[in-house]
């Protein structure tokens, strides 16, 4: 590995004075001359059907340009695939405004736009709305208990692995066991920007909205497919995104509620759902998690059983793997996995920061945790003794796996071998002291994605990518990226993202944004130096004449034979000999598809929580 | 019940709009004048009448922290304001805080600490933290978490606001005693 310029070295973010002088503009901070203002009207029951809707005395205020209900809009489309976003889980989508059926509390019922913001949200509340109000079933836990075991989930990604040799009869003979629930309710992602959309209609019926989304192109693809406009026909851009964690990344429905009143209206008009409506959109499903486990007495596993019940909608089937993870993390030759599905009058969930894997690790870690209890052996040391150097789902190596190391680094950092096991005996003043640790683990994936590298004659480069950066750094990513690979300063590299009509990328997600995007980075960026090394060839008396591109490095702006320092050559004077004003190149990066290995990321937590005794306050330090 | 009450409805009870306003604030050191309506919160009078749209609309009811402004120098929720009650008042916001294109220390400090991710509570957690600053209150850690607490983030770069804070205000003091000095 030859030393790096820009890789792996701090860097402040290069956005960082647009956010902070306030120069950053979110979805709904693009005020375009003349846009009107969109409010929500919210449903008031979970389960139903509109009888009637009475707008009259909104339109009848000064200032209302429409109010858009299900009787009222412009053509929507009609099947379920036209609705279904590059991420949609097995089902049949919500439909914004399409009918009369209220499939969950907050759905929205009518739009009403107006020329000011103030105007269309006291017009909102004008909207009366009659019911014809249904039983609901929204209660997880009630619900859970009354289908138990009688409803098998439907074909879903995340079907459970193999269950391995027989956990009953091991946990029967284990010499230790321990048998636990955990539970998780209902968590809304809540980003601090709300959701919003500027739907701007431009005159042959063509739509540029800035939207809150991880997925520029898939809001794209989904909002001209449910007005049934061309692709080509609708731009989304959302260069900056004030956080998301995944409720981001399908299409939320103040898009198209802003795209066909622009369309009707054949203006631009602006749509914000208000902190409230924000507990209408997707959120982490409530979950209840059973765990059986059975060891030696020496700790070693002999019997894992994982049983997770997840809440989902009554339209679509968003299942994520819970139970999996035990068998990535530790070695047992008896398991036995399964998950299921309680359907709710909700909206369905979607996707929360380490879907499946945060909740999965929560039941699985807790319940190691009781078991190194039960075992009298230290919560760490039970860890290792069981620890997994393959898949054994896949029964297969690794690419890399440094849990092992990350564990001892851990520890010793946090002095967990100064920790005394016995609950209540470690305290500081009025608090209880508690420490304990946890391990982690994520999929490390790649999804195709393409980039542009565009070099021009002063040494600047722009890089360019439909991805979105909804916190992580993904442009300050992209920027090291480029200066790397052309040698040039962070200052000349201009990154691009958050717009639906540069190169293709998947949604911003599942930590594989560095990995997609960055592979295409690669590979344009190694485009433009091919180019750049091609010229320098031609160069009469070039010190490069016989190099191969894996011969030389790109730095501080020139291109340099790694075996001779001296012979170099600058960028820019191969780009004037050769008579090349920009160089642009356009790449894509997909995974190998190499299947000897299974590419999995570790973590090891470690954290020390107070308990006030006399007020029950928990703090984590 | 609905169609005939509604059609009646609609002649007697036709809703009405406020009269419009004259409001002048001085923004940033400019005076701007606007025509507004009574109910137009300070929030939607900048981001939208003024497009000074670096404060920022993250609840829209004084909880998150993200719209605060300084108006005559103490830090605000402009989303709790209606704008017609500052009239003639001093307001600050992110955009105002910068010497040319010199950054205030806070911004300075915030960049330099990584004290955010998505940028979007960045704004009002600044606007704070010159106030908290001015207000001269908070002397240890616990009490810039204490008097920043109304300023949330969702990223969770508290541990990188709060150092980002006692930069600054560590500088402050250095000032401070260097004056007392001379």
């Amino acid at each position: 590995m030859t030393a790096t310029s820009h890789l792996g070295k701090p860097a402040s973010r290069v956005e960082g004075r647009a956010k902070v002088t306030g120069a950053a503009k979110y979805a709904a901070e693009h005020n375009v001359p003349g846009a009107a203002h969109g409010f929500v009207v919210s449903s008031t029951i979970a389960k139903g059907r509109i009888e009637r809707i009475h707008v009259a005395d909104a339109l009848a205020v000064d200032g209302v340009l429409d109010v858009f209900t299900h009787e009222h809009r412009p053509k929507l489309a009609s099947s379920d695939e036209k609705y279904k976003d590059e991420v949609a889980p097995p089902g049949s989508p919500f439909r914004p405004l399409y009918d009369d059926q209220i499939r969950f509390s907050g759905q929205p019922v009518a739009l009403v736009v107006a020329e000011e913001f103030e105007t269309a949200r006291f017009a909102a509340s004008l909207v009366r709305v009659e019911y014809d109000r249904q039983e609901h079933v929204t209660d997880f836990e009630a619900e859970r208990e009354r289908v138990a075991s009688s409803r098998a989930p439907k074909k879903s990604d995340a079907e459970p692995s193999k269950s391995r040799g027989n956990a009953a009869r091991a946990f029967e003979q284990a010499a230790v066991k321990i048998k636990a629930e955990y539970r998780m309710p209902v968590e809304h992602h809540n980003p601090m920007e709300p959701f919003a959309a500027t739907a701007v209609w431009e005159d042959d019926d063509r739509l540029t909205v800035f939207d809150k989304t991880q997925g520029p192109q898939n809001a794209r693809n989904y909002v001209a497919d449910v007005l049934g406009m061309p692709r080509d026909n609708v731009r989304v851009l959302s260069p900056f995104v004030g956080g998301a964690f995944g409720s981001g990344l399908r299409p939320q429905y103040e898009l198209p509620l802003a795209a066909l009143a622009a369309r009707a209206l054949k203006r631009a008009v602006r749509v914000t759902l208000t902190r409230q409506q924000m507990f209408t959109l997707g959120y982490r499903a409530a979950n209840v998690q059973q765990l059986a486990l059975g060891a030696d007495s020496n700790g070693n596993l002999a019997s894992f059983r994982h049983d997770v019940v997840a809440m989902t909608s009554q339209f679509e089937d968003f299942q994520r793997d819970f139970v999996n993870w035990s068998s990535l993390l530790y070695r047992c030759a008896n398991s036995e996995l399964s998950q299921s599905l309680v359907k709710l009058d909700q909206n369905t969930p979607c996707d929360m920061r380490g879907p499946g894997g945060t909740e999965g690790a929560y039941g699985i870690e807790c319940a190691m945790d009781e078991l190194a209890y039960a075992a009298k052996i230290d919560p760490l040391a039970l860890r290792l003794t069981n620890y997994s150097d393959k898949d054994q789902i896949e029964d297969r190596p690794y690419s890399s796996k440094q849990l092992r190391e990350c564990y001892r680094q851990g520890a010793e950092r946090f002095g967990w071998s100064n920790r005394n096991p016995q609950p209540r005996s470690m305290k500081d003043g009025n608090d209880l002291v508690g420490w304990g640790m946890a391990t982690g683990v994520w999929e490390a994936m790649q999804m195709k994605a393409s980039a542009r590298a565009v070099l021009t004659a002063n040494g600047s480069v722009e890089i360019a990518s439909a991805t979105a950066d909804i916190g992580p750094g993904t442009y300050t990513m992209m920027t090291q990226l480029a200066a790397e690979m052309l040698g040039v300063p962070l200052d000349n590299v201009t990154a691009k993202l958050g717009d639906s009509a540069l190169p293709d990328a998947p949604v911003e997600g599942g930590s594989f944004t560095a990995s997609s995007v960055g592979s295409a980075i690669h590979a344009a960026c190694r485009a433009v130096q091919e180019e750049l090394l091609g010229l320098a060839r031609k160069i009469t008396g070039s010190p490069l004449a016989d190099a191969k591109l894996d011969d030389v490095v790109f730095a501080e702006g020139k291109i340099r034979h790694k075996a001779d320092q001296h012979r170099e050559v600058s960028i820019a004077d191969v780009m004037r000999a050769g008579k090349a004003d920009r160089i642009e190149k356009e790449a894509s990066a997909e995974p190998n598809g190499d299947s000897k290995f299974s590419h999995f990321a570790h973590s090891a937590v470690f954290a020390e929580v107070k308990v006030d005794e006399q007020h029950g306050v928990i703090r984590v330090t | 019940m609905a169609q005939a009450s509604s059609a009646a409805r609609q002649e007697t009870e036709k809703a009405p709009t406020p009269a419009k306003m004259n409001v002048s604030l001085q923004v940033n050191g400019v005076e701007r004048k606007l025509t507004i309506a009574p109910w137009t919160t300070l929030l939607d009078a900048l981001r939208i009448y003024l497009d000074l749209t670096g404060t920022k609309k993250g609840c829209d009811h004084g909880q998150c922290g993200a719209c605060t402004v300084l108006v005559d120098g103490r830090r605000i929720n402009s989303c709790l304001t209606l704008a017609v009650m500052k009239d003639g008042a001093q307001v600050t916001t992110i955009e105002g805080l910068a010497q040319g294109s010199t950054l205030h220390p806070i911004q300075q400090a915030f960049i330099e600490h990584d004290a955010f991710q998505c940028g979007y509570c960045t704004p009002g957690q600044i606007c704070s933290a010159v106030g908290l600053i001015a207000e001269g209150r908070a002397r240890t850690t616990d009490e810039i978490r204490e008097l920043m607490s109304g300023n949330i983030c969702r990223c969770g770069a508290y541990p990188n606001i709060v150092a980002a804070i006692e930069q600054v205000m560590a500088g402050k003091g250095a000032e401070k005693s260097a004056e007392v000095g001379r």
